[in-house]
Parts: C-alpha cells; structure tokens; sequence
C-alpha cells in the first residue's frame, strides 16, 4: 500500500469513523445522563433515522454531482416544493381522479417532469450565458418559490391518498420506502460518476474545465445534464416524503439547499470542483442526521443542534486543510 | 568599486523541491550604485532565486546579507522593510484604487481612530512622483494609466521606504523603446542615489546597455560572474547554455513524406497576420520567437480554441474549418498545450484517467468506461514513452514535472494524430528529461508524424526541427532549413530585423 493509497483510504474513511464517534458518544452519554429510557442505538431508531435522512440525503447526492461538475444549485429547496404541490395537487384533477390508482403513479411522472423541467432552466441558462451557477441559481430559487406561492397563496395544498401513504410507509427487508429510494439513488449515482463516461468528464470539468475543453469535451451539455439530474433528484425526494404526509405549505423545502450542500461538504467533497464522492456523501447525510437526532436523544434543543452542527463543520474543514496542505507553497492570508 | 561594501550578497544558497535541486550554492553580490544583471535560461533559476531572496521560499542552506548584516528573510513585506524591494514582471496593482492608494498599500499614513490620512497620503505619493518624473498626478486611477505608467506606480511602490537594493524582473517585457528610455534614466536615478540594483532580463542589448555586472544561473548553479564591459554576448550565452546537455544541431536527413498541414494567410485580429507555412509527415517544424509574437495564438488558432479573421487551413490538401478543439481532433491534430498544469492536465486525476480524457467516449463497454482498455492504452503509452509512476492510480499532480509532460505527450499519441503540435515542450522540467523529451519528438517524426514545435528556447528550436519559422509580432519573418539557419540570423528575425538578409 502506498502512502498515496493510505491518504486516500483515511479520506474516504474519515467520515465513517465520524459516524461510529457519534453512535458511541449518544449511547454513553445517552445513558448516563438518562433522559430517555430508550436506547439510543435499538434498531428501530436507526431504521427510522435512515429514512428520515432521504429527503434531503436524496438532494444532496444530486448536489454532490453539480458540485463535483465545479457549480453549485441553490433553487433545489423551490424546486422540492414546486414538485410536492404537482405531485399532490395533479391527482384532484377531475381526469386523474377518473383513473383511480393509476393516477399515483402518473402523478409521479407529472412531478419528476417538473422538477427535470426546472433543472433544464438553470442548466440551460449557465450554459449559454456562462453566467455563474450560484447567480443563476440564486435568482431562479427565488423565482421557483415565487411560483409555488402563486399557486395556492399562503395556503398549503393538500391531498391525501391512503394508497400512496400505505406505500411509503411499507416497510421491505425492514427498511422504510424512503430509505430504499436513497439507497437506490445512492447506487446508481455512484455508478455514474464511477463507471461512466459522463461522471469522468464532470470530474475533469470540475478540476480542470480548460483541460477538459482541450481535451475536446463539451461542458455546457454536461452541465445541462448534471442540473436537470439535480432537478429530477428534488423532485424524486418530494415524491418520496410528500406520497406520506399528504399536504405542503408553500414554505417547505426552504433551506434544504443549504441543508444539502453541508452534508456534501461534511462527506468532502470540495466547492471548488473536481473532487467528492457520492458514498462520502452519504456518510455526511447520516452523520448530520445522527447528530441531530443523538443532541434531541440527550435533550438538546433545536437551537443547540444547528449551533453544534454549524461548529463541528468548521472544525472539520479547518482538519481537513491541515491534513491536505500543499507545502509552504499556498499565500499567507 | 571592490572596496565597497555589498548592500546585498547571497551565499550558497540551495532550495530544493522534491525531485529537483532548483537552486544549488548560488551565490553573488550587488554592490551600491551598481546594475548587476541576473541572466539564465527560463527554468535557470531565477524566480527560485528571486522568491528566497522575497523570504517566499526559504532556503535548506546558504545565507542572505543585507549591507553584510545575515538577514534571514520571511515575507516580502520584511523584505521590503529591509531595504529590498521587488518589481516584477506581472503587475499586481488594483485597478480602481488611486495611484495613491496603490503605492501605499497595507501602509496608508493614519490619523487618529483609524481614518485615513489624506492629504498627506497624496502629497507623499505626488513627492515620490515628482523624483520618476511622470506626466499623471496621485489621484489618477490606476487602470487608466498605459501599462508604462502602471509599472512607474510599480516603481512608486519601491520607493516609498528608502531602498537599498531594488529587483527589476523583465522590466521591459511590455514597453514600447520609448518607455524603455524613462525607465532607464529611473534606473540611472536610482543608481546616483547609491542603490544597487538587481536586473533580470533576456535581452542582450538592455544587458550590455545599463548593467556593469553580469552573473549567469544555469539549471540551478552559480556559473560565474563577468564585467559588462570585458565581455560580450558570445560569452555570456556560453554560459547560460554551456553544453551540458546535448542541443547539438538537428543533423538528421530522413525521408519525409507529403504535405500534412498547410496554412495560407491564416489571421487572427491583431493577434498575427498573413501566416503561411507547411508541414510534411515525417518533418519537426520548429517555431520561435519573443513571448507575444504569436506563436501560441496561431497553435490555438489551428486546433480550434481561436476563430481565424482570414485564411486557409489544409489537411492533406482539403481545406478545413475547425472550429472547436471537438473538430481537431476528428481530423487528427492534436496540441500539446504550453502550460500543462493549467491547461493539459486534470491534476487531481490519476494518470491512467488523464491519459485516456479525450477518447473515453470510445473505450465504453455497455454503459460503462471499460478499465481494461484504458489500462492497456495507459501500460502501452506507460512503455512506450518511458513514464516513470509507481502505477496507473497514482494521482498526476503528484509526479514530477518531466513524468507530468509526458503523460500529456502520452494522452495526445494515444489518439493517433496526423498533426502533433506540442508548446513549449521542456518548460520547467529539469535537463535529464528536457533530453527525453528531444529525443521523443525526433523519433515521432521518424515515424512519420508531422511534428510543430514552439519553444523560446533556441538551442531547443536548433536542436529538433528540420525547419524553423522565425516570427515577430504577429508576423513570419523568415523560414529556415536547418542548414542555413544560425544563431545570428535567427535572433535577427525574431528582433523584426530583416533588411539586412537581401
């Protein structure tokens, strides 16, 4: 094994220790200081952490991918809400009703149809005009919202369908309908950016976009496609959250944007471009969720979570930049 | 002027980074009121040598005086309060501040609670002004000055501490003769005021013009010191291109083939103009010139990174229009890029990866990249060009700058161009593999490629083409068989001399 080798193993290995540093401190201090009677660590508490870490795990391997590919995507928190309300609101339309069940899964398709749609617009937009993602984006996640808001006003839209919710809360193999939707995510994105030719340009581009031009790659219709992936992936994660809870207020999904892009970072997986990886990504959607359910487990408020979360990134990347430190070389700033 | 005591004298410095010894015991000394040249190829040493001296590296031996006091130097703002101050080639001015604020960045004079202090602020910087003699006043924004100007608020700069000792790196690069003169008499100013003044140049004639000492780096080492006056540029360029490596002239007469490129009349704005030249398979054809003479431009222009203003481009005798670097390499011409860091690289990348980048489309079995087939065109190009990694997996930004060009060789090979243009092939890459390289590019074109290669190193030029166009601004001077060609009559047409050849 080269030193090369073993760098690479305790990067990728990194967050997972992080992970069972969490399970242990919960399950100690859960005990001693007994505010629960429940264990921390029993199985149905992690099975039910798993699939509460769908919704914005789902977006956040979507994000890891726009953030490998070098862009970022702000607007995915609207595009959440703007699915969840074509999702719920498409099966009261009278021709849909008229179909009985069949109308589940078309809504589905008019939902992910949305959320592709919407990703085509920003993709379509940084490509041609080369106008920064985090600009692009940033305006079309304060349009997308503009447009859920239109919709129903202040007023949430609601649709229960007790087949749907049956659905997502069946239980297969003992994991949750959510959980096997980001486990299937997580499989068949890493398959791309690992085995396909499309993953390997974005990692060029991302690293390198002028190499990559000389290399006779098209960027812009990569971008396109990663943003478009990005956009079907929210939709696909508010398919999966809102098939359960049946009604979305027009505020939902705020923030998930931001949400995603910590768990990427946490995984390491850089802004900049170039580097991450989808399983690491994963790993940082648990650890985010096991820190916030292990902080409520020996009760802590909402308010110490986020703080606790917020100190324990920083502490991370100021690690991470000692440990990956190029020489002397970098400006002192 | 023996007698005197050096303002600055460096002693046996060595810095090393890892695979290469970048400076080895270099020492000299600048003396008051003295222009000492600093002379090397690119990759001698000197900006190594510069960045010690600015405290940006430090040295693994050897010791820096300032006015015979040892001086350990650890950033260019210590340097500078020292009485060294550095203006080089790159301006790094901010463009919307004031020629005030500019020349007194990070040390704005104050008064109470932190505000500035105007007035005072622009009646220093309209003193300092007044001693360079220039026709603009403190208040003027920077980026509206010419680049003359701009590199007078450069000098600004150095003046604001009383300097003992000042370096001028390519000073000249970006002006026109006439401005060249005023920083002259700057230089001639400072000079009376018993500063000893550090200046790095490639050009001869300034040389011999203003400086009374020379000293010459080649691949990292102190080659010597010599009067400006006792000597001349024959002497001067022994020393900086010795003959430790093999650049002996391009000797080899094989048989070549047909016309595999030829441009006619290819322009590119004001970029270069009424380009003309041919290339057969089989044949290295080499082009020189000054940084900014186009040469890079016309490589770009050809693989499609550049739309032309005007001319053709053939392929084996068909006209061709290409318009991204996609239809290059359809057609089989490829480009070795200049910086291979910033261009021809994906540094975070393995190297089996980089290699196969711009073919990948093809190596897919089913949906997938198939791992054999990029492991077999990375072993074969692995042997074939002699890359030396521990495996395919090793991360690129980690191999040495030799082993780094290669694989980019290696990548454009792979793709079996008829036209290979490679730029600037050995820049920063140290000598053993600089021959390599040679040599490689003499064996491509005996197995009948059509090679094109930039350099701005003349024995490199010398070295591997059969034929060498000489360009200056934007122009093709002159076209030379290796037979005919010499280091006179190169350098007289990359300098826009030619009245002289009838």
């Amino acid at each position: 094994m080269t030193p090369q080798d073993r760098k690479d193993l305790f990067k990728r290995g990194a967050i997972w220790a992080f992970i069972l540093v969490e399970l242990a401190f919960f399950s100690i201090v859960g005990d001693a200081i007994s505010v629960s009677d429940k264990a921390f660590m029993n199985v149905d508490n992690m099975l039910l952490l798993l699939k509460q870490s769908a919704p914005i795990g789902i977006i956040a391997l979507g994000m890891t991918i726009i953030m490998i590919n070098g862009n970022i995507d702000l607007s995915v928190g609207a595009t959440f809400a703007l699915a969840a309300i074509v999702l719920l609101d498409s099966m009261t339309w009278p021709f849909m009703q008229s179909l009985g069940n069949w109308a589940i899964p078309l809504a589905w398709v008019f939902a992910l149809l949305t959320g592709v749609a919407l990703g085509a617009i920003n993709g379509l937009i940084v490509w041609k005009t080369g106008v920064d993602a985090f600009i692009v984006t940033l305006a079309s996640m304060l349009g997308f919202r503009g447009l859920v808001f239109m919709y129903n006003g202040e007023q949430p839209t609601s649709h229960l369908n007790w087949t749907l919710v049956d659905f997502a809360e069946a239980q297969f193999l003992g994991l949750h309908t959510a959980t096997w939707f980001l486990l299937g995510t997580v499989l068949i994105l890493w398959l791309v950016m690992t085995k396909t030719v499309h993953g390997r340009n974005a990692y060029a581009i991302g690293n390198n976009r002028e190499a990559a031009v000389n290399a006779g790659i098209r960027v812009g219709p990569h971008f396109l496609l990663n943003f478009m992936l990005i956009g079907f992936l929210a939709a696909l994660s508010a398919v999966v959250f809102y098939s359960e809870s049946g009604s979305v207020n027009p505020n939902d999904g705020m923030l998930y944007e931001l949400w995603a892009i910590t768990a990427v970072v946490l995984g390491g997986t850089k802004l900049a471009g170039g580097y991450g990886s989808i399983i690491s990504t994963l790993g940082g959607v648990i650890a985010i969720q096991l820190l916030r359910k292990g902080l409520g487990h020996i009760g802590a408020d909402t308010q110490t979570v986020n703080l606790v979360i917020g100190l324990i990134l920083i502490a991370v990347l100021i690690l991470d930049r000692q440990l990956n430190r190029k020489g002397q070389e970098e400006l002192k700033i | 002027m023996s007698d005197q005591t050096p303002v600055l004298r460096l002693e046996g410095i060595v810095k090393t980074f890892p695979g290469v010894r970048a400076l080895d015991g270099v020492s000299f000394s600048v003396l008051p009121g003295e222009v000492h040249a600093l002379m090397g190829e690119n990759g001698a040493g000197k900006s190594t040598l510069m960045k010690v001296l600015g405290g940006i590296h430090a040295p693994n031996e050897g010791q820096i005086f300032i006015a015979e006091e040892p001086t350990v130097m650890t950033s260019p703002m210590q340097a500078k309060a020292k009485g060294v101050v550095f203006i080089h080639q790159e301006l790094s001015l901010a463009d919307e501040l004031s020629v005030a604020e500019n020349i007194f960045l990070g040390e704005l004079p104050l008064k109470g609670l932190g505000r500035v202090d105007w007035a005072k602020l622009y009646a220093d910087t309209d003193a300092i002004l007044q001693t360079l003699n220039v026709g603009f006043d403190a208040r003027t924004r920077v980026g509206d000055l010419s680049i003359a100007n701009q590199q007078m608020v450069e000098i600004g700069r150095a003046l604001t501490v009383d300097p003992r000792a000042v370096i001028f790196d390519e000073p000249t690069a970006s002006l026109t003769d006439a401005e060249k003169v005023v920083l002259f008499e700057v230089i001639a100013d400072l000079q009376s005021r018993g500063v000893g003044i550090v200046y790095i140049s490639h050009r001869m004639e300034e040389i011999f013009k203003i400086t009374d000492r020379i000293s010459v780096l080649r691949d990292g080492q102190y080659r010597g010191t010599l009067n400006t006056a006792e000597t001349d540029e024959d002497e001067v360029t022994q020393l900086m291109i010795g003959r430790s490596l093999d650049l002996s002239r391009n000797e080899s007469h094989h048989q070549m083939g047909d016309i595999a490129l030829e441009v006619r009349g290819l322009g590119c704005g004001s970029l270069f103009q009424d380009v003309s030249f041919a290339v057969r398979k089989g044949e290295v054809l080499g082009f020189y010139g000054l940084v900014g003479a186009g040469r890079t431009e016309i490589a770009e222009t050809i693989f499609g990174l550049r739309t032309p203003s005007a001319g053709q481009i053939l392929l084996d005798g068909q006209e061709v229009h290409i318009s991204s670097p996609i239809d290059a390499l359809r057609l089989g011409i490829s480009l070795v890029p200049e910086d291979r860091k910033s261009q021809g690289l994906v540094l975070s990348m393995n190297c089996r990866d980089n290699m196969t980048l711009p073919q990948v489309d093809d190596l897919t079995a089913g949906p997938f990249v198939s791992d054999g087939a990029e492991v077999a065109i990375f072993d074969q190009y692995r042997d074939k060009l002699d890359i030396r990694t521990p495996g395919w997996r090793q991360i690129v930004g980690n191999l040495s700058g030799g082993n780094q060009q290669k694989i980019v060789i290696g990548k454009w090979l792979s793709m079996r161009p008829e036209v290979l243009i490679v730029d600037e092939p050995t820049r920063g890459i140290d000598v053993g593999s600089k021959s390599e390289i040679h040599n490689l590019i003499r064996d491509l074109a005996a197995q009948g490629f059509a090679v094109i290669v930039i350099s701005s190193e003349m024995p490199e030029v010398l070295h591997v083409s059969d034929r060498i166009v000489a360009m200056h601004s934007g122009r093709v001077m002159r076209e030379f068989t290796s037979d005919e060609v010499t280091e006179d009559n190169l350098i007289q047409a990359i300098s826009g001399i030619t009245e002289k050849i009838a």
